[in-house]
C-alpha cells in the first residue's frame, strides 16, 4: 500500500516537473548549440525580458486557478502606463504617478472581478469586454503617440541594476514570485482561489464568500498587470498605446506551460515561472541560432501544444 | 434449466498492484433479476465495466448463450444485446427523445435525418416501456429524472438488449416513479430479458430480485435465491462479519429548544414551523420534491426567506448567505456531496479545513491544520492513508465522513444533514449513525433529511413530515410506523 502511494505521488511530481525537465534540456541544448547562449550577459538579459510576462503570468495563475481567465491583462499594462507617464509629463512626482498607475490597475482588475462575480458574466467575455474597451481608452488618452518619459529616476525602476549587474526588473520579478508564492500557499486567500477553481459551489457552501474573493483575485491581476506597465514604462523610457498587444496570451501560456489546469482547481505558481521562463529561452535561442522570426512562431506553437499534450490528464 | 443469458467465470482484474478482482463468477439467467451486491468498493462497477466491454479482464471468460465471446469495446457489447442504464443518465438535455434514442444511428433518406420515420419508430420503443405517451419530440430536459430513465430503457430495448444492467436506478426517483420502474422490469422479466440489479437498497431487492450475487473486496462471496433468504444473511455475506446492529442505540439527551422555525415561506417551501432541540435528531421525511432540501436552504441562507423568523437560541437570525449561517452556528451536509460537500482534486486536510482553515491574520497554521485533521481522522474513524491524499481516491463512505468532518471542526450548533447516507454501503452507513448519535449526546441540534424511511424512523426522536412544501405531520419517532409517515407525506390524512 505504501508503494502505491509513493508511485501515485512519484507520478504527480513526474508530472509537475516535466515543464522543469523540458527546461533543463532547452538551457542544455542551447548550451551545447550557441557559444553566445551560456554567458552571464545573456542569461541576465532574459531573465529581464522574461520579467515582464512573469509579473502578469503571476496574477493569471490565481485567475485561472480559480477556474477564470483574464484577458484584459495587456490592455491595463498598457493604459496604467500611459496613464503613469502621463501623470509625470503632466509635472507630477514619480511616486504619485507610478502609485496612480498601480491603483488604477488594481480598480481596473476589481471592475472585472465585479463583472464576473455580481455581473455573472463568464470571464472570457467579461475581459474580452474591458479588453477592447480599455484599448480604446488608451487610443484616446494618447491620441495614439506615445509618451515620452521625462524623469530620468523613473527610468531607473525598469532600467536601472542592482550590484551593476542585475537588471531590477529580474529582483521585482522574484520578489512578485515570493510574495504570490506565500499568498497561494501560506495564506487562507490562497487556499481559497484553489478550492474556488476546485469547485465553486462547495466553496460556497463551505461559507467561502465568492464574490469578495473573485474581486480580490481579478485585482490582484490587474495590480500585477499595473505593475508589468509602470515597469515596461520606465524600461523602454515611454508609454505607447499598443504596448502590451498579445501578453495576455503569453501569460496564459506560461501559466499553462508550467502545468496549471486552464479548468481550475490545480496548479503551482513555481510551474508558471518556469512555464515564463521556458518561453524566454525559446525565444532567445532561436535568435541566438539565427532562425528567422517566422519560423519562431511556428516553433512556439509546437513547444505549447506538445508540453500541453504531455501535461493532459489520464 | 435454460442457457444462461451470460456466464462470467473466474475474471480476474487488476489495476497497476491493486487486485480489484479476484476470480469472481456471475451468471445471469434469460428472465430472471439478478441483484449484485458488495460495499462500496467491493468491484460490482468493474465486472459490469468488463460485461460492457469498457474493460478487459486480466483473465478468465465470459460467455453469451453458452458460447465463449471476447466483449472488448462497447460497441461489441451491443452487438451481444447487453446493455446498461447508468447512474448517471446519459442523455443529452437540449435534444428530443427520438434524436436521444436514434443517436448514433439516426434513420435517414437520401443523406437527411428522416424525422417522421424516427418519430414513428420512437413511438414504439416507448410503448414498450409504457411510456407511448410522451411525445418523441419533446426535449430531454422537460423530463423527470423518471421519465428520462424510460427513455434510456427504451433506447435499450430498441438496440435489442436482453441483457439490462441497472446501476442504482431508483436513486433519484419518487415512489411513484419507483413503482413503475418496477412493474416494467417484472414484464421485462416475464418476456425473458435478463436483469443485473446493482443497489444498496434492501428493501428493494427483497422485493425485486430472483437471486442475489454477492461480492467482497474484490471476490466472490456467493449466489442466492431470494426467497427465504434473511436480511441478516445477505449483510453478513458482505462484510464478512454480523453487525451488531443495522441502527446503533442512542441515550437521549434532549435540552432546551435550540432552534425555533416560524412560518418559514420561501420558494416551493410553504409556512413551516417546528422547533428543534439541543440533542435532538429532527428526521424530515417526504417524498422528492417535497421541499425538504430547499427549506433546508432557507435556513442556511442559500435562497431567499420570504416570510417567517429563525430563531437560534433565542436570537432572531435571518442568513443572508451561507457563511452568515455558519457563522451564527450551522452547518449543513448537502446531498449531493460531489458537486457540494467536496473539492476532489484537494486534499484530505484542505477539504476538512475549508469552513474554517485555522490561521492567524489570514496566515495559515500548517502545525494546527494537521493537527485538526489527524483528531478528526481518528474521531470519525476515516480510513485512509495519508491526510495529503485528494479526496478523490477515497471511497464513498469515507467521503462522506470528510463531509461530516468539515463541519465537526466547527462544532455547530444546528447541523442539517441531507441525504447524509446516500450511496454509502452498509457498514460506512452503520459508522455516519454512530457519528450521528454521539453528536446528538455531546447536544448538538440535528435536523436530518432522508428519504430512507428505516433512517427515519430508527434515527430520529422526532419526525416532521413535509408534503408540496408544507409540513404535514410531526411525528415522535417512537412507535410511528412506515405507513403514518407515508400517509403524512402523501398528503393524506
Amino acid at each position: 500500500m505504501t508503494l502505491q502511494l509513493n508511485w501515485s505521488r512519484a507520478a504527480t511530481l513526474l508530472q509537475r516537473l516535466g515543464s522543469v525537465i523540458g527546461l533543463i534540456l532547452l538551457f542544455i541544448v542551447l548550451s551545447v548549440m550557441s557559444p553566445d547562449f551560456l554567458t552571464t550577459g545573456n542569461l541576465l538579459t532574459v531573465l529581464r525580458q522574461v520579467s515582464i510576462n512573469a509579473l502578469i503570468a503571476f496574477g493569471m495563475t490565481f485567475v485561472i486557478l480559480s477556474g477564470g481567465i483574464d484577458l484584459s491583462v495587456g490592455a491595463i499594462l498598457a493604459l496604467t502606463g500611459a496613464v503613469t507617464a502621463g501623470l509625470m509629463a503632466a509635472g507630477h512626482g514619480i511616486v504619485l504617478a507610478a502609485g496612480a498607475g498601480l491603483l488604477l490597475g488594481l480598480v481596473l482588475g476589481i471592475i472585472n472581478g465585479a463583472l464576473v462575480s455580481w455581473g455573472k458574466v463568464a470571464p472570457f467575455i467579461a475581459t474580452l469586454g474591458t479588453l477592447t474597451l480599455l484599448r480604446g481608452v488608451t487610443l484616446s488618452y494618447t491620441q495614439g503617440s506615445p509618451i515620452p518619459v521625462t524623469n530620468g529616476s523613473f527610468a531607473l525602476l525598469g532600467g536601472g541594476y542592482v550590484a551593476n549587474l542585475v537588471p531590477l526588473p529580474v529582483i521585482w520579478m522574484f520578489i512578485a514570485f515570493v510574495v504570490c508564492g506565500f499568498l497561494l500557499r501560506g495564506t487562507v486567500f490562497g487556499r481559497h482561489v484553489v478550492a474556488i477553481g476546485g469547485n465553486e459551489e462547495a466553496a460556497r457552501l463551505s461559507g467561502v464568500r465568492i464574490a469578495p474573493m473573485k474581486l480580490a483575485i481579478y485585482g490582484l491581476s490587474g495590480l500585477l498587470s499595473a505593475f508589468a506597465g509602470v515597469v515596461l514604462t520606465s524600461r523602454l523610457y515611454s508609454a505607447q498605446a499598443t504596448a502590451g498587444a498579445g501578453y495576455e496570451l503569453d501569460a496564459i501560456a506560461a501559466v499553462v506551460l508550467g502545468g496549471t489546469s486552464l479548468a481550475g482547481g490545480r496548479g503551482w505558481l513555481f510551474g508558471t515561472l518556469v512555464g515564463a521562463l521556458l518561453i524566454g529561452f525559446l525565444n532567445n535561442g532561436l535568435n541566438l541560432l539565427g532562425v528567422s522570426s517566422f519560423y519562431q512562431q511556428i516553433v512556439k506553437g509546437i513547444v505549447i501544444l506538445i508540453a500541453v499534450l504531455l501535461d493532459r490528464r489520464q | 434449466m435454460s442457457t444462461p443469458l451470460v456466464t462470467m467465470r473466474d475474471i480476474h482484474k487488476a489495476f497497476g498492484p491493486v487486485k480489484v478482482l479476484e476470480g469472481v463468477d456471475f451468471e445471469l439467467l434469460p428472465g430472471e433479476v439478478h441483484a449484485l451486491m458488495g460495499e462500496n468498493g467491493a468491484g460490482k462497477s468493474t465486472l459490469m465495466k468488463i460485461l460492457t466491454g469498457i474493460y478487459a479482464p486480466d483473465s478468465g471468460t465470459v460467455e453469451v448463450d453458452g458460447k465463449a465471446v471476447s466483449i472488448t469495446t462497447p460497441a461489441d457489447a451491443e452487438k451481444y444485446g447487453i446493455a446498461i442504464i447508468h447512474q448517471e443518465l446519459n442523455l443529452i438535455p437540449a435534444l428530443s427523445i427520438a434524436d436521444n434514442l436514434f443517436l448514433g444511428r439516426e434513420i435517414q433518406r437520401f443523406g437527411l435525418l428522416d424525422h417522421r420515420a424516427m418519430t414513428k419508430r420512437a413511438l414504439e420503443w416507448l410503448a414498450r416501456v409504457g411510456m407511448e405517451r410522451l411525445d418523441p419530440t419533446t426535449k430531454i430536459e422537460r423530463l423527470s429524472v423518471g421519465q428520462q430513465q424510460m427513455v434510456e430503457i427504451a433506447r435499450a430495448l430498441g438496440q435489442n438488449a436482453r441483457v439490462l444492467i441497472m446501476d442504482e436506478p431508483t436513486a433519484a426517483l419518487t415512489e411513484h416513479e419507483t413503482n413503475v420502474l418496477f412493474k416494467l422490469i417484472r414484464d421485462l422479466r416475464d418476456q425473458g430479458t435478463g436483469i443485473v440489479y446493482v443497489s444498496h437498497r434492501m428493501e428493494e431487492i427483497f422485493a425485486l430480485c430472483d437471486r442475489i450475487s454477492i461480492l467482497r473486496d474484490g471476490k466472490f462471496v456467493g449466489t442466492r435465491p431470494v426467497p427465504g433468504l434473511a436480511f441478516d444473511e445477505v449483510v453478513k455475506m458482505m462484510v464478512g462479519r454480523t453487525l451488531d446492529a443495522r441502527f446503533p442505540t442512542r441515550t437521549p439527551n434532549i435540552g432546551a429548544v435550540r432552534l425555533k422555525v416560524d412560518h418559514v415561506t420561501g420558494g416551493i417551501v410553504q409556512d413551516v414551523s417546528f422547533e428543534l432541540h439541543a440533542g435532538e435528531v429532527l428526521g424530515v421525511a417526504g417524498l422528492l420534491g417535497a421541499g425538504r432540501t430547499e427549506m433546508a436552504r432557507l435556513l442556511f441562507g442559500l435562497d431567499k426567506l420570504e416570510h417567517g423568523t429563525v430563531t437560534l437560541d433565542g436570537k432572531v437570525i435571518t442568513p443572508k448567505s451561507p457563511s452568515e449561517a455558519i457563522h451564527s452556528g450551522f452547518g449543513f451536509v448537502t446531498e449531493d456531496r460531489k458537486a457540494q460537500g467536496l473539492v476532489l482534486d484537494m486534499s484530505l486536510r484542505e477539504n476538512v479545513s475549508l469552513p474554517r482553515v485555522p490561521a492567524h491574520a489570514g496566515l495559515i497554521d500548517r502545525p494546527g491544520e494537521k493537527k485538526q485533521t489527524r483528531g478528526l481522522i481518528d474521531a470519525l474513524k476515516i480510513r485512509t492513508r495519508d491526510m495529503e491524499l485528494d479526496v478523490r481516491a477515497l471511497s464513498g463512505g469515507n467521503q462522506q465522513k470528510v463531509v461530516l468532518a468539515k463541519w465537526l471542526a466547527l462544532k455547530p450548533r444546528v447541523l442539517i444533514l441531507d441525504e447524509p447516507t446516500r450511496g454509502v454501503d452498509v457498514g460506512g452507513k452503520a459508522e455516519i449513525y454512530h457519528i450521528i448519535n454521539q453528536l446528538a449526546e455531546q447536544g448538538v441540534a440535528i435536523l436530518m433529511i432522508s428519504s430512507e424511511l428505516p433512517e427515519v424512523l430508527a434515527m430520529s426522536d422526532r419526525i416532521l413530515v413535509m408534503h408540496e412544501g408544507r409540513a404535514t405531520g410531526l411525528l415522535e419517532a417512537h412507535g410511528a410506523t412506515q405507513e403514518a409517515v407515508m400517509t403524512a407525506a402523501t398528503g393524506g390524512k
